[in-house]
């Protein structure tokens, strides 16, 4: 028997996982990713990565990183995965230590950790402020050593457009779009696995990266696999408001010891490094004693959120509050959060060594996804996902430093499960479905490059994301979801009226995007139906109008389904996994 | 008073064979705004300050916070990445040209893949047992951190290989990129497993020894790598290396 075929789509963190296992296990991998692996979004990950390995002597144990994995996620993480990453973390730390990580080092030439929030423990080993980068350039070079010994195909330069399904709804391989070509075609595989990571886009401006519009996972949510807790959206504290994008200001800033502040006088007009420390109010650390300024994201974000609107105390009068590191020596702040700093001076033009910096909550990463089982297989057979596409392993929220070891540990799991299905998938029939889906993606670009209208998809696309960052982000009502819900029904009938400026069939972006757009804007219902429904507050997902957790109706994980119809996606609710840790109530301003 | 304006010109290029042309567009100012946000808004409202319509700029880009490596291009004449490149910091019109030294693809998007293949060729990697679990990495001091980090945040942006003279097509040469991820692998307690295999790569056309010592590596990498000093550290290591395989054979 011929060894298995696989296709990973998506060469990010997760993806280069799961492709160096299936190429360890002797199966072949093609690799498809829009942009050269090299360059995916995991580099912008900056702070670290958590593994109990306890070499602080602090008695740090990987059950204690689950209890914080758990209780940070407001209980609505299904516990066993949750469990097995936890307890695999360290072993993935070493691994990546040995592929050559450049992990920052303690005196004695061991692992140094950091502290990151929502725990008391330093469990965060760190590569200087870039550590996403750092991991993802191992995996990479791992894969070019497979890629050179011709275990692994890459596809650089394609972008996924959908699965290919037989006629019993079994997956058959994909269709992809060449970038430069346009051409369509058809690549056949015995599973397929989607690591295509997080939704930003969505909401216009955000943390991520360009390619990250959630195309690929809303492609196959229209095809049928359910859409879990799409919900929830982590908005990030500590970001850098720019015009094209907002940028990451890490949470190891206040891992380092960065407190967060705003003058106590609305509008105090002093230079701020001459403002005296009784005039400061370092609200985080006063209203939550314990855990300071290290606060999960969502608490920390809303904090920020009441400082700036509620009490008026936001710097000169402007969304934004001060996120200080000028207390920390030059030294010790260039060899450990260096790259952050870099940037910060670079895009804003002040020296954060001696000036406060300006920040603002951003829009940051999906909690929720694709919905997978603990194989990491979606409810289509051969479709499996892992990292921030799919919705397994951080619940309501996810904690800092969370998010590399969930990629790594989701790519570790779908690459050997994707090989164990494939070897028991009986043959494929005639071309498996491979030319009825062609025809189809053939028809959706004719329509789309000879559309006439007067609609310019850039400009839906803003007018999309203006109305995601404004209802369905950190404060949510049920009103403004309603209308959010509306206004994307009306982008989707003004989608059909989206006349491309440019029809050339080479390298043509804006039609690129045009195909993304619509898939855009069908994911996004499922983000604001899931919030519509969920009459509660848990994590990120917070309700004035229903301000506490409701165990009883929604410790539920929400499984979207898509319909085709003009009500949008049907929603359906599966009970959560709490075998180990029986949920108590999440508060950050007393003792767990 | 007349709203603030930006004005920038780009060449354009729709295919390979296509013939140049030069746009001009102006746009709406605003504060922070940079290359990347100036395109965006061409993409929206694709027009040039004649009135014409035309298409949005094809280019690479993705991180937009300057370590994917994705959007280097020539603004005003210089090799930089279009993230950082701040509107209020650049003298206008703003000019936008693609890369040239590598293959065009359309407007400023170039093919840069050559950087990949050169680290196939030089195996650029820690050649590890396998994936499943081997107990802790080999010990390495802060010290030792401290040289490689560096070397390690190179994002294959390849300016360092467009502002290179030697860099061409008749020499051959790797360029600096990959030379300073030799000495990155050749540092490594188990990457140096590979260090002879390395450096001979390295040895012969369009090895090290191409590099004229022009320095523009240096000067325009966008994170600072010690690029000169690797490339003189693996000249040395190649010259030694000659040597010990001319005596063995």
């Amino acid at each position: 028997m011929a060894a298995p075929k696989i296709i990973v789509i998506g060469g990010g963190l997760a993806g280069l996982a799961a492709v160096i296992k299936i190429a360890e296990a002797g199966g072949t991998v093609d690799l498809f990713s829009i942009v050269p692996v090299k360059r995916s979004h995991s580099v912008c990950a900056q702070g670290g990565i958590n593994a109990a390995k306890n070499l602080k002597g602090e008695g740090d144990t990987t059950y204690k990183h689950f209890d914080d994995t758990i209780y940070g996620g407001d209980f609505l993480a299904n516990q066993t995965p949750v469990k097995q990453m936890c307890d695999a973390a360290p072993g993935i730390i070493d691994l990546l230590d040995r592929m050559g990580v450049p992990f920052n080092r303690t005196p004695e030439g061991l692992l140094d950790f950091r502290r990151f929030g929502g725990t008391l423990y330093n469990r965060t080993a760190f590569a200087g402020a870039t550590t996403g980068q750092q991991l993802l350039y191992a995996l990479d070079e791992q894969v070019r050593r497979h890629e050179s010994e011709g275990k692994v195909k890459k596809f650089e330069g394609w972008e996924f457009l959908s699965a290919i399904l037989d006629s019993k709804g079994v997956c058959r391989g994909i269709v992809a779009m060449n970038l430069r070509t346009m051409e369509l075609k058809a690549f056949h595989a015995d599973a397929i696995i989607l690591a295509t990571g997080g939704v930003g886009a969505i909401f216009g401006k955000s943390t991520n990266s360009v390619v990250c519009t959630g195309s690929a996972q809303s492609a196959v949510f229209q095809q049928g696999v359910y859409y879990s807790n799409g919900e929830f959206i982590q908005v990030h504290p500590t970001s850098i408001p720019g015009e094209d994008k907002l940028r990451l200001m890490s949470e190891s800033a206040r891992g380092e010891g960065g407190r967060v502040w705003v003058p106590r006088t609305p509008g105090d007009k002093r230079p701020v490094n001459s403002i005296p420390a009784a005039e400061r109010w370092y609200f985080l650390e006063e209203w939550y004693p314990k855990y300071g300024n290290l606060v999960p994201r969502d608490v920390a974000t809303r904090a920020i959120h009441k400082v700036v609107y509620e009490h008026g105390l936001g710097i000169d009068g402007q969304p934004m509050v001060y996120l200080d590191l000028t207390h920390i020596d030059r030294a010790t702040l260039d060899r450990k959060l260096g790259g952050i700093l870099e940037i910060y001076e670079k895009f804003v033009g002040v020296d954060p060594h001696t000036n406060p910096m300006k920040i603002f909550p951003g829009m940051h990463y999906t909690m929720g996804g694709l919905w997978v089982d603990f194989n990491q297989m979606t409810n289509v057979p051969g479709i499996f996902a892992a990292g921030e596409c799919e919705y397994q392993y951080h619940g309501a929220n996810r904690l800092g430093a969370n998010s590399l070891l969930s990629c790594i540990f989701g790519g570790f799991h779908a690459g050997p499960n994707a090989m164990a299905y494939a070897k028991s998938l009986p043959a494929m029939e005639g071309d498996g479905g491979a030319a009825q889906e062609i025809a189809r993606q053939t028809e959706l670009n004719n329509k789309l490059i000879n559309n006439q209208g007067g609609e310019n998809p850039f400009k839906l696309w803003r007018e999309l994301g203006a109305t995601m960052t404004e209802y369905a982000t950190v404060i949510r009502y049920n009103s403004g979801l309603k209308k959010a819900d509306e206004k994307i029904v009306e982008l989707l009938a003004r989608y059909k009226r989206v006349n491309l400026s440019d029809k050339s069939q080479w390298a043509n972006t804006s039609f690129a995007f045009g195909r993304q757009l619509y898939n855009m804007l069908e994911l996004s219902r499922c983000v604001v139906n899931g919030a519509l429904l969920r009459d509660e507050s848990r994590g990120a997902h917070y309700k004035p109008d229903f301000p506490e957790r409701n165990d009883e109706k929604f410790l539920k994980t929400t499984k979207a389904s898509f319909t085709g119809q003009p009500d949008g996606p049907k929603l359906e609710y599966e009970d959560v996994d709490i075998q180990y840790i029986t949920p108590r109530p999440r508060r950050y301003d007393a003792a767990k | 008073m007349a709203e603030k304006t930006v004005t920038i010109e780009i060449k354009r290029q729709a295919s390979p064979d296509a013939s140049a042309i030069w746009e001009r567009f102006e746009l709406p100012w605003r504060p922070g705004m940079n290359v990347i946000s100036a395109m965006m808004e061409i993409a929206a409202n694709p027009v040039t300050v004649d009135g014409k319509e035309t298409t949005p700029i094809t280019y690479d880009s993705n991180c937009l916070e300057e370590i994917c490596g994705s959007c280097a291009m020539r603004i005003n004449g210089k090799a930089r990445m279009a993230c950082s490149a701040l509107v209020d910091n650049l003298e206008q019109p703003i000019k936008l040209e693609p890369l040239s030294k590598f293959p065009l693809v359309r407007d400023l998007q170039v093919d840069r893949s050559v950087l990949f293949e050169n680290l196939k060729a030089v195996k650029a990697w820690v050649p590890i047992d396998g994936t499943y679990d081997l107990g802790a990495g080999p010990t390495q001091f802060p010290q030792q951190q401290e040289v490689n980090y560096p070397l390690s945040n190179c994002i294959s942006c390849t300016c360092c290989m467009e502002v290179c003279p030697q860099f061409n097509e008749e020499t051959g040469f790797v360029g600096a990129a990959t030379i300073a991820q030799v000495k990155l692998f050749n540092n490594h307690p188990t990457g140096k497993v590979l260090k002879e295999e390395r450096l001979r790569a390295l040895a012969g056309d369009g090895g090290v020894q191409e590099c004229g010592f022009a320095q523009n590596c240096v000067e325009v990498c966008p994170k600072q790598l010690p690029l000169t000093n690797a490339i003189s550290d693996i000249s040395r290591d190649v010259m030694v290396q000659k040597v010990k395989d001319l005596i063995r054979s």
